[in-house]
C-alpha cells in the first residue's frame, strides 16, 4: 500500500541533507528569497510537517491561490443556490463547495432548508443520479483546476442524460500565476507549481515563466522531502541565474503531460477571461464549454442571471491572503469571528484554504 | 454571518464529535445543574472520565462513570456494540485509577431490529463483562417506534472503587512528566471507516477495542504510589482532543515527537487516501498516562510485558512555556501545533 519511495520522500536524514544545502545555497545567494506555491495540498504539506519551522529565515513561502474551492465566485455559488430552489432540481457538487458563504446563503444553509443538494465523489456520481432521477433536473455544479476538468468533459462527450447539466465554474493556472507575476509587489523570486495540474497539463504553460519574466519554476512533489527539494532546486537556479522548469515531480508527471485529457478538455471547453474570487477577472482564466455541448450547460439551459453579488464579505482578507499578500494570523477575524466552524471568508471552508490550515497548524506567535 | 446563526439553533454532528463543539454542548447541559458533587468529590465540572463518591469514614471512594454507546455499523471489524459497551465503561472506571465493581446496563432497541443481532451483541458484552469480571446488576429496556431510532443504543453506568488519596486527573499534570502511548493509535475509527459503504477501501485492519485491565493490574503499585499523574483513553478526537484536554486543564504545554508515536501501516495509507489525521481518530483499546519522570522506565516496561500494551512508548513530555498548547515534532524535524478536533473527521473530497 505504500507509494513507491515513500520511505526517502518522509526521511529525516534525507530533509537534513537538503535543508544543509538550502542553508548553503542561500548564503551564496545572500539576499532574501520569496517563493510562492499554488496549491492547497502544498500549504498542506508545508504545514503539516513544520516545513516553515526548518527553513533558513530568509526564505519566504507564500501561498498563492491554489484552492479551487477558494477562488470559485460568489455569483457562481449564487447560480447554484438559485436552481437549488427549484422544486424539479438537484443539484450536486463536491463536499467542500457545499459549506462556502455566498451572497446571501450557502448551499448547505440551502440543503437545511429542504432543498435537495447531494455531494458527490465525482460527476459519475451526479450522472447516476440523473438516471435514477428523471423527473428531475440534475445539475452537476463543477468547480476545480485543470484536474478536474477531463473528468467533466469526458462525461459530456459520453452523452449524459437529458436531465443533466453543469454550472461550469472551472478555472485555468498559468493564467493566475501570470496574472500575479505582473502584480509588482509581490516581487516572487519563483513558483513553486502544482503537481496534480502538471499532471495533466505537462510542462510546456510553464515555459513563459522561465523565459518572458526570468523566473524559475519547479514542479513539486507532495510529500515534505519533495517540497523541500523543489525549493532547493528554485535556489540553486537563482545562484546560477539559470531560469528554467524543472520536473522535481518526475514519477508522477510527463514532460508532455496526459495528451488524452487535454484533447478533452480541447473539445468540450473553451478559455475565456473570467473572475476568480478575491483576484478579479483573469485573462484565460476559466473555462466555458463549447457550442456543440451547449444543451449540457446549466448557463444557456436555465438563464439564471445574478444581478449582484458579494464575493468577500466585510472585514474579511482572502482577497489578499489568496495572494499572499497577507498571512491569515494578520486578518482580525481569523481565530475569532472567522473559524472552521463558522466560516466567514471562503480561504477558512476548504481543508486546502490557507485560513482552514493555518488555523489547524499555525499560531500567531510561532510565525 | 448566517453560518453563526445556524450553529446556536440546533445540534450537530459535530456537537457529539469530542472537539471544541462537544465541549460547547456540555457547558450548555451542564451548567444550570444545582448540585454538581457529593461530598466534595469529583463531580460534573471536572469533566473527567468520570466521578467520585467519597465516602465518610473510609479511605476509599466509589468512582462513577456514564457513558453512551452508539457505534455505526453496530458489528465492526474486531467487535461490536456489546464489546464497545463494556470495554468503553470499564476502561473509563480505570483512567480514574478505580479497580472496576459493576455496571447497569440500558438497551434502547428500534422496533423491527433483529433478535438474531440482539443476541451476538449480548453474548459479546457477557462475554467482555466476564473478561473483565465485572459484574452487571441492574438495567433497563425501551423499544422505539420503527425509524425514531437508528437499530439500537446502549447507555451504561459504570462502579468502581478506589482509594482516596489516589489523584489521576487530567488537571494533574506537572511539568517534566513523561507521556506514554500504549499502542498504535487510530486503528479502531481507520477500521469503522474502512468498513462503511461507498469507499471501496479493502483492509486487513481490524478495531484496538479490548479492555485497558491488564494495564491496571500491572501498575496497580505505581497508581497507589501517585507514579501516575494522569490517565485518558483516546476515543472520540483522537490523542488530539486527549492532549489538548489535558494541556488546557493543566494549564502546561505537551510537546509530542512524532517519530515514536506508534502507527500502523494501513492507518497511515487510508488516512493519506482520505486527507485524515490520525491524531483526530478514535481508539478504543489504547491509554496516554502522564507519569513521573524518575518513574517512567519502570512503567513502561510494566506496561510493555503487557500482551495488549507491548508496542507501547514514552511518545513525549510536558513543559511549562507555551501553556494549554500541544506541539508536534514532526517526522522530518518541522514543529507544528496539535490542534483541538473541531469536528468529526471527514474524508476528502477533491
Amino acid at each position: 500500500m505504500d507509494i513507491p519511495g515513500i520511505k526517502i520522500l518522509r526521511s529525516k536524514e534525507f530533509t537534513d541533507k537538503i535543508i544543509k544545502a538550502i542553508h548553503k545555497t542561500i548564503n551564496e545567494i545572500g539576499k532574501p528569497i520569496k517563493f510562492m506555491h499554488v496549491c492547497g495540498t502544498h500549504e498542506h504539506t508545508i504545514s503539516k510537517y513544520g516545513l516553515r519551522t526548518l527553513l533558513p529565515k530568509e526564505i519566504e513561502i507564500l501561498s498563492g491561490p491554489g484552492c479551487p474551492v477558494c477562488i470559485c465566485p460568489a455569483a457562481d455559488i449564487d447560480k447554484a443556490v438559485e436552481l437549488g430552489r427549484r422544486d424539479d432540481t438537484i443539484i450536486t457538487t463536491f463536499g467542500d463547495m457545499i459549506r462556502v458563504p455566498a451572497t446571501s446563503i450557502s448551499l448547505a444553509e440551502l440543503k437545511a432548508k429542504g432543498a435537495d443538494i447531494r455531494i458527490v465523489y465525482g460527476p459519475n456520481d451526479a450522472i447516476k443520479i440523473a438516471k435514477e432521477n428523471p423527473n428531475k433536473e440534475v445539475i452537476f455544479f463543477a468547480i476545480g483546476f485543470e484536474t478536474t476538468v477531463p473528468l467533466i468533459g469526458y462525461e459530456l462527450q459520453s452523452g449524459p442524460p437529458s436531465n443533466f447539466s453543469v454550472i461550469c465554474a472551472h478555472k485555468l493556472i498559468p493564467a493566475a500565476l501570470e496574472l500575479l507575476m505582473s502584480q509588482s509587489q509581490l516581487k516572487i523570486d519563483g513558483f513553486i507549481s502544482p503537481g496534480h495540474v502538471s499532471t495533466i497539463i505537462g510542462l510546456k504553460p510553464y515555459e513563459i515563466f522561465a523565459q518572458g519574466y526570468k523566473i524559475p519554476n519547479v514542479i513539486s512533489g507532495f510529500e515534505p522531502n519533495d517540497v523541500l527539494l523543489s525549493i532547493l532546486m528554485l535556489l540553486r537556479q537563482l545562484r546560477d541565474k539559470r531560469f528554467d522548469t524543472i520536473n522535481e515531480y518526475s514519477r508522477v508527471v510527463k514532460p508532455e503531460g496526459n495528451i488524452i485529457a487535454q484533447k478533452i478538455i480541447e473539445d468540450v471547453f473553451e478559455s475565456v477571461s473570467s473572475p476568480w474570487r478575491g483576484i478579479g477577472r483573469v485573462y484565460d482564466g476559466g473555462l466555458v464549454i463549447k457550442e456543440e455541448h451547449q444543451e449540457f450547460d446549466a448557463d444557456k439551459k436555465f438563464d439564471i442571471k445574478i444581478e449582484k453579488s458579494q464575493d468577500i464579505p466585510p472585514g474579511c482578507s482572502c482577497h489578499l491572503i489568496m495572494v499572499g499578500k497577507l498571512y491569515p494570523y494578520e486578518c482580525k477575524l481569523f481565530r475569532k469571528e472567522c473559524t472552521p466552524i463558522n466560516p466567514i471568508g471562503p480561504c477558512m471552508v476548504s481543508m486546502e484554504g490557507t485560513c482552514n490550515i493555518y488555523y489547524k497548524y499555525h499560531s500567531n506567535d510561532n510565525s | 454571518m448566517s453560518g453563526k446563526k445556524e450553529s446556536s439553533e440546533v445540534i450537530r454532528l459535530a456537537h457529539g464529535a469530542g472537539g471544541v463543539l462537544q465541549e460547547e454542548l456540555i457547558k450548555f447541559i451542564t451548567k444550570n445543574i444545582p448540585f454538581k458533587n457529593v461530598n466534595n468529590g469529583i463531580g460534573v465540572e471536572e469533566l473527567d472520565d468520570g466521578a467520585t463518591i467519597p465516602l465518610e469514614d473510609y479511605d476509599k471512594e466509589i468512582v462513577v462513570t456514564g457513558d453512551g454507546h452508539t457505534v455505526y455499523p453496530l458489528f465492526f471489524p474486531g467487535g461490536d456494540l456489546g464489546t464497545l459497551s463494556i470495554c468503553g465503561t470499564v476502561n473509563d472506571l480505570i483512567m480514574m485509577g478505580a479497580e472496576p465493581l459493576a455496571l447497569t446496563s440500558m438497551m434502547i432497541i428500534e422496533e423491527g431490529f433483529e433478535f438474531k443481532k440482539l443476541e451476538k451483541i449480548v453474548i459479546s458484552m457477557n462475554t467482555m463483562a466476564h473478561k473483565a469480571n465485572i459484574a452487571i446488576i441492574a438495567g433497563d429496556t425501551k423499544v422505539m417506534p420503527r425509524g425514531t431510532l437508528n437499530e439500537m443504543i446502549i447507555a451504561t453506568t459504570g462502579i468502581g472503587i478506589k482509594d482516596k488519596d489516589i489523584k489521576i486527573l487530567d488537571n494533574n499534570i506537572r511539568t517534566g512528566d513523561l507521556i506514554i502511548l500504549t499502542g498504535s493509535i487510530g486503528d479502531h475509527g481507520t477500521a469503522l471507516m474502512a468498513s462503511r459503504e461507498g469507499l471501496n477501501i479493502s483492509t486487513d485492519l481490524i478495531s484496538d477495542i479490548s479492555l485497558l485491565l491488564e494495564i491496571y493490574d500491572a501498575l496497580k503499585l505505581d497508581i497507589s504510589n501517585n507514579y501516575i499523574h494522569a490517565m485518558k483513553d483516546p476515543t472520540r478526537g483522537g490523542i488530539a482532543a486527549a492532549l489538548n484536554n489535558w494541556a488546557i486543564k493543566s494549564n502546561i504545554s505537551i510537546w509530542i515527537d512524532e517519530v515514536k508515536v506508534p502507527l500502523k501501516k494501513p492507518v497511515t495509507a487510508i488516512c493519506d487516501m482520505l486527507g485524515l489525521d490520525p491524531y483526530n481518530i478514535a481508539s478504543e483499546g489504547r491509554a496516554l498516562l502522564a507519569v513521573d519522570p524518575e518513574h517512567s522506565v519502570k512503567i513502561l516496561k510494566k506496561i510493555k510485558s503487557t500482551e495488549i500494551g507491548k508496542d507501547a512508548e514514552i511518545i513525549g513530555e510536558v513543559k511549562v512555556q507555551n501553556p494549554q498548547r500541544v506541539f508536534l515534532k514532526t517526522i522530518v524535524g518541522g514543529t507544528r501545533f496539535i490542534d483541538m478536533p473541531l469536528g468529526e473527521p471527514i474524508p476528502r473530497i477533491c
